[in-house]
């Protein structure tokens, strides 16, 4: 369960870019996180209404958007989503493939008032 | 001021804990120490990997360890049962070592009679690989009983080491284990990365290890030279 530390990390974040903005609160956090980037939303999500609580960020709202892995087959250059049992190249069927995506792991923007 | 406004951020979520970690990086080159973080889940080997490691190396390298568990001084005691500075990190539930814990466990050690630190990190295969701690090598410990197909169940933690050990090859031929596909998965995540497969118990591929982390040490050295005096 490291989605504790995280989500701690998030809002010390979250609070330094509005007090530098002079919000009187925060009440949306936009997240980009990446397939490839071990996170779960609900954990960071039951995690957020307890660290946020008593800071200008409690009741915000988080916002997931998710980035699916992506592999790349070093033959014929097709990018392909990440996942299955094997690592093959859908069009050549090879197995030289590397991932080149998915590793987000970042707060892209905040909502104030 | 009314309404709502929205502020760009863009900035890393662990952005602390990375800035923490290059203070901890720069903290050993300044004392001249080489630092790896091993990773693993629990009974991979990675306390079995180190006891080799000191044993083989401990006569030409000065070597320290870190050593992260949920509880108890088990492992620390076992790397001082080889005469090396050993510090533990009580963990209290947390599933991996973050910078600010090895940032609390330095000045335990005296750095400056160190030349090689090896952290062992929480047994998990999960969690460690978002936490940078400044080392400057990361190491994952796979096993051949852990199965074949880890790559594609555990993609992250594959991601951004710079040495896979698959260690316990001596019970290959029980287990069904195809190195190729499992290499195959570890690579296309991490293309360049080492591969190392190694029986802590034989001795088999130890070598391999070794000379691969001697390397390592030896270009850290000459590119980051000891401060004199």
């Amino acid at each position: 369960m490291h989605e504790l530390s995280i989500t701690q990390s998030l809002l010390d974040v979250a609070l330094r870019h509005a007090e530098k903005a002079e919000a009187q609160r925060i009440t949306r956090l936009n997240l980009v996180i990446g397939e490839l980037a071990s996170i779960v939303d609900e954990s960071v999500q039951f995690c957020w209404d307890l660290v946020s609580k008593g800071t200008m960020a409690e009741g915000a709202e988080l916002s997931f958007e998710r980035v699916p892995g992506r592999l790349r087959c070093t033959g014929c250059g097709r990018e392909f989503a990440l996942g299955g049992r094997e690592y093959v190249c859908p069009d050549c069927g090879q197995r030289q493939v590397v991932a080149v995506g998915g590793d987000d792991f970042r707060l892209e923007s905040i909502e104030i008032e | 001021m009314t309404g709502v406004r929205q502020v760009s951020v863009v900035e890393d979520i662990l952005s602390a804990n990375d800035q923490l970690a290059a203070a901890n990086r720069e903290r050993f080159d300044a004392s001249g120490v080489f630092a790896i973080n091993v990773m693993a889940s629990p009974g991979a080997g990675k306390t079995s990997l180190i006891e080799r490691t000191i044993q083989a190396l401990g006569e030409e390298l000065r070597i320290g360890a870190v050593d992260g568990d949920i509880a108890s001084t088990v492992d620390a005691d076992r790397f001082a049962a080889l005469n090396v500075p050993a510090v533990q990190i009580n963990t209290g539930g947390a599933c991996h070592l973050d910078a600010v814990m090895l940032q609390g466990a330095l000045p335990q050690l005296d750095l400056g009679e160190i030349d090689l630190l090896i952290i062992e990190n929480v047994g998990n295969l999960v969690c460690p690989a978002a936490f940078d701690l400044g080392a400057h090598r990361s190491v994952l410990i796979a096993s051949v009983p852990e199965g074949d197909d880890k790559p594609y169940k555990y993609p992250p933690m594959y991601r951004g080491v710079h040495a896979l050990v698959l260690n316990k090859i001596d019970v290959l031929a029980a287990f069904d284990f195809d190195i190729d596909y499992f290499r195959r998965g570890a690579e296309a995540l991490n293309p360049g990365l080492a591969f190392l497969p190694v029986s802590c118990k034989t001795g088999e591929g130890l070598d391999g290890w070794l000379t691969w982390l001697r390397g390592e040490v030896a270009a850290n050295v000459s590119g980051n030279p000891r401060p004199r005096g």
